[in-house]
């Protein structure tokens, strides 16, 4: 009888995706391999050139972007680990107020809030013009439109989904146990690298997961922050698909994408010692 | 097969076969999108064909209105003139966000000839609207129930070179590219297009990302006039671009928040839109506007009523009900965009509230005689021309 | 005493990270109070209480804030459920499929939205599923399901499956034992990957703009009105979300106090 408890636990979630994604994704792996243009339509050569050709045309982006979501990504895991340790250990009875508090601000829209960034990070606005009043900075100095602005803007749109995971891990921890561990250790750090960091680990895991991989495709942040050479793999996407009406190098490109970050991940999982891949994967 | 037994069941097979191809699709995972693009290439419909159409339709009292978001006084007083005038009951819906997600979500649904539920849509001249047309995704209009437009489209909206004889749509606002800046960083009276390009502004000049808008101001800025360019005339243009860019002239290709920057300084001048640059002069910020020398822009947006609309009589009498000044008027009055209406100039010149004096005073509304000489549209291109076309200037503005 | 001072220091620092966050959202409320002569709100010229007066004058746009937030709603409770169930299953059990299954969820999380968008939107025409709530629902359940089962993931490795047997070997029920054990165990990572669902479906732009069929959402309505210019009454509806989430946030952290002093 337990033998099938997992199945029927995921019964529901595979026919989900089976339905909708699994076919929306070979749909794409399908058009990946056609040619044509819209209005002659598209005709299935099974050609891989659109590959080798977007990989040719937009290698620079695409490096760029798995540059950007990296550098996000350590980031990200550098901010946010203290918040999730205190948050998990530390909080008490508010625990789930800082977690809805950190949240929060992603509940109204990103429109909203890139106008108001725009605002507080103008060349002469409140923030940059008044440092500059003081003398503290340059007349040319600016945020906006830099690579600096857009791996900012990464690390802070996808900051919660490293936060939580953590804190999930974490917070399974008996406090008492770290307690304890003071008594056998001499240092807090040889207490955080030899009992909570090995017990966190698939919270970081997670959190690298669901920050580096939505980071690395993401379009807004470029295109918003960005200045005219931080244009990502994501932007380049919406313009064969949207503007170019390309479905083939479009989807062509999404799949290599894919494929990259799949190898990321995997590299990622044997740093941590992680066996299985696919396993590794959704950790 | 006149049976209505038969015919019941020829239909509900129809319905099954439609269940069993979906099934198929899932189960198999098949290329859902390569097997429905086929080409869809359509030629223009003869005049008789046009006719025939039309003379088998009739009003059904009520249509549905597909437009952006703020393109409509609040309480939509136009259309509820409309509504008294002809008893057409109206649905207005803010769906349209983007021309190019536009098309691409109503791309799939025309081509399965699925109705999209709108009887009029607004788009603006582009490759998008161009694909439209080209996929015979649009009704041709019957003009003869087009009386206003007729007698009140200005000349310059009549007869455009994306739509011959305005044959599947007719504008409904406009709008001209020229170049915005800010008076407190730019103390000459900026009148060329060189400008854009001059050194001692580096880094502080915007461009749009659109390669129609860019790539018709690297024309200008080379002397070649964008309704007759050739391949060789583009690659001119993409040169000086590419070398504006080298040189950090440009901080930013904008989508649509320049106008935000040029306010704030974060860039002293950029490609504008002259709508945008009115709303920041009403709000009393430094903003000046120019339609340069050389030559600008002026983009439309236009009613057209996509294939399968239900209500397409009812669709007409709207869209031409709107080509009445006094309608016009108030959709001028409020979105404060360039109208294809005559007259209106004077309705507002007329008004006593000192919102509309203004309007009607601004260049930016009503451009003058000698603006219009200057402007042109965006090059029309060929199937074959479009992906040159786009890749030249997508390289410089997506580097 | 040193490590009196540490926590200290990450409380601070906590605060920090959350104002950091929550910076833009001032701005946001601020213009919600511009008495603006123009439709462009970005430059401040006076205050006023009017657009929350005049709060619900825009029929559209109040439309699309409450259809976003049903489909906010029901969509995290589908992604939750599923998530959760999948979740523990990987987590904890070695089952044929798993890895085909963990490949699924990393897919689910790196296919481009437009991709994704795009693709569901065929899926649904060659159908001919009726676009609207139940699509954009779908689709938000979708995306939003992989992020619940990646943190309910993060929770459920390692913990210890030895009091779930004690429950049933006392003779509890599966159903009994999920609700009493392995509920209450998981509950964080449950809670963190719904909240994580809601923000990901209430912002949701490029996968809804395609599978909206004519059902307008608030993001899509905001982007649409960017042409023109976003009315403060988009800023007041965002401060009044932004403001029943902190009062959300303060209640539940002065019923949780009450629990542990009682």
């Amino acid at each position: 009888m337990r033998r099938w408890t997992p199945y029927w636990l995921a019964l529901p979630a595979w026919l989900w995706l089976a339905i909708f994604l699994v076919v929306p994704i070979a749909a794409m792996a399908s058009v990946s391999l056609t040619t044509g243009n819209l209005i002659d339509g598209f005709t299935q050569t099974f050609s891989v050139s659109n590959y080798s050709d977007a990989i040719a045309k937009y290698s620079t982006q695409l490096v760029r972007s798995l540059v950007y979501g990296g550098v996000a990504t350590v980031i990200m895991l550098v901010l946010g680990y203290p918040v999730a340790y205190w948050i998990a250990f530390k909080a008490g009875h508010r625990k789930s107020m800082f977690l809805f508090l950190l949240l929060l601000p992603f509940f109204v829209s990103f429109v909203l809030r890139t106008i108001s960034w725009g605002f507080l990070l103008a060349d002469d606005g409140i923030l940059l013009g008044t440092l500059k009043g003081w003398g503290v900075l340059p007349q040319d100095f600016h945020v906006l439109a830099t690579t600096v602005a857009v791996i900012g803007g990464l690390v802070y749109n996808f900051l919660p989904f490293m936060i939580l995971p953590i804190y999930v891990a974490l917070e399974r921890v008996d406090p008492r146990v770290i307690e304890a561990s003071y008594d056998l250790y001499a240092s807090r750090l040889s207490t955080f690298r030899r009992v909570v960091l090995p017990l966190s680990l698939p919270g970081v895991f997670a959190g690298v997961l669901m920050t580096f991989v939505p980071a690395t495709a993401d379009p807004i942040n470029a295109q918003v922050l960005g200045g005219t050479s931080n244009t990502m793999i994501g932007n380049i996407v919406q313009t064969e698909y949207l503007v170019n009406n390309d479905y083939p190098t479009a989807s062509a490109i999404s799949f290599t994408l894919m494929a990259v970050l799949l190898i990321g991940i995997f590299i990622y999982a044997r740093a941590l010692g992680t066996e299985n891949v696919l396993e590794a994967a959704a950790r | 097969m006149n049976n209505p037994l038969l015919r019941g069941l020829t239909q509900s097979r129809y319905s099954r076969r439609d269940a069993l191809r979906f099934a198929g699709y899932s189960a198999a995972g098949l290329a859902l999108a390569a097997c429905g693009v086929q080409g869809q290439k359509a030629a223009a419909p003869s005049p008789s064909a046009v006719a025939d159409f039309w003379s088998t339709q009739k009003k059904n009292g009520r249509v549905v209105f597909a437009n952006w978001p703020e393109y409509m006084p609040e309480d939509q007083a136009p259309l509820k003139q409309f509504q008294q005038a002809t008893g057409i009951s109206y649905e207005y819906k803010e769906v349209i966000q983007e021309n190019a997600e536009f098309f691409g979500k109503s791309e799939p649904q025309l081509r399965a000839g699925q109705p999209l539920g709108y009887d009029i849509i607004v788009m603006t001249n582009g490759l998008q609207l161009g694909k439209m047309i080209q996929l015979g995704y649009l009704t041709a209009l019957d003009h003869k129930q087009l009386p206003n437009f007729a007698a009140n489209a200005g000349a310059s909206y009549k007869n455009p070179a994306y739509d011959a004889n305005n044959t599947y749509t007719i504008p409904y606002q406009a709008g001209v590219t020229g170049i915005a800046y800010n008076t407190k960083y730019v103390d000459e009276d900026i009148t060329s297009i060189q400008s854009l390009f001059d050194k001692k502004y580096e880094g502080k000049v915007g461009m749009m990302a659109d390669a129609q808008e860019v790539g018709n101001f690297g024309m200008f800025a080379v002397g070649v006039d964008p309704d007759k360019s050739t391949q060789a005339d583009w690659e001119k243009a993409a040169a000086k671009l590419k070398e504006q860019r080298d040189q950090g002239i440009v901080r930013k290709y904008y989508a649509q928040d320049y106008i935000d920057a040029v306010a704030k300084g974060d860039v002293w001048l950029s490609q504008a839109w002259s709508g945008d640059v009115f709303q920041r002069q009403l709000a009393g910020e430094p903003v000046k506007f120019v339609v340069p020398q050389e030559g600008g822009t002026i983009w439309i947006d236009n009613m057209a009523i996509p294939k399968g609309a239900a209500n397409p009589v009812d669709a007409l009498m709207l869209m031409d009900f709107l080509y009445k000044p006094e309608i016009a008027a108030e959709l001028t009055a409020y979105i404060q965009y360039v109208t294809p209406v005559n007259g209106v100039q004077q309705i507002l010149a007329g008004k006593s509230d000192e919102d509309s004096k203004a309007l009607a005073e601004s260049s930016l509304i009503f451009p003058t005689e000698a603006d219009y000489a200057k402007l042109r549209p965006y090059r029309t291109l060929t199937n074959a021309e479009e992906p040159v076309y786009n890749g030249l200037f997508q390289t410089i503005t997506q580097g | 005493m040193r490590g009196k001072l540490g926590d200290r220091a990450l409380y601070l620092y906590t605060w920090l990270i959350i104002l950091w966050l929550a910076s833009p959202i001032a701005v946001m409320v601020l213009f919600g109070f511009n008495d603006k002569q123009s439709k462009s709100n970005t430059s401040w010229q006076g205050f006023t209480f009017k657009w929350y007066q005049q709060l619900f004058a825009i029929d559209g746009l109040t439309e699309a804030l409450v259809n976003s937030l049903i489909i906010a709603v029901v969509s995290t409770v589908f992604a939750t459920v599923l998530g959760t169930l999948l979740g523990l299953a990987v987590g904890r059990y070695r089952f044929r499929g798993k890895g085909v299954t963990n490949f699924l969820i990393f897919a689910a999380i790196s296919t481009p939205e437009l991709v994704m968008g795009a693709s569901l939107l065929s899926l649904f025409v060659s159908g001919n599923a009726p676009r609207g709530h139940i699509t954009i629902i779908i689709a938000h359940t979708l995306f939003s399901l992989a992020f619940v089962v990646v943190t309910v993931r993060a929770r459920v490795v390692g913990l210890d499956p030895s009091l779930e047997e004690a429950a049933r070997d006392l003779g509890a029920g599966t159903w009994t034992t999920f609700r009493l054990v392995t509920l209450p165990s998981i509950m964080p990572g449950v809670a963190a990957g719904a909240m994580l669902a809601f923000a990901l479906s209430i912002d949701d732009y490029v996968v809804t703009s395609f599978v909206n069929g004519s059902t307008q959402t608030f993001p899509l309505w905001i982007v649409g009105a960017v042409k023109v210019g976003i009315p403060p009454q988009v800023n007041v509806m965002g401060t009044l979300i932004f403001g029943i989430g902190v009062l959300l946030a303060v209640a539940n952290a002065i019923s949780a106090r009450r629990k542990t002093t009682h």
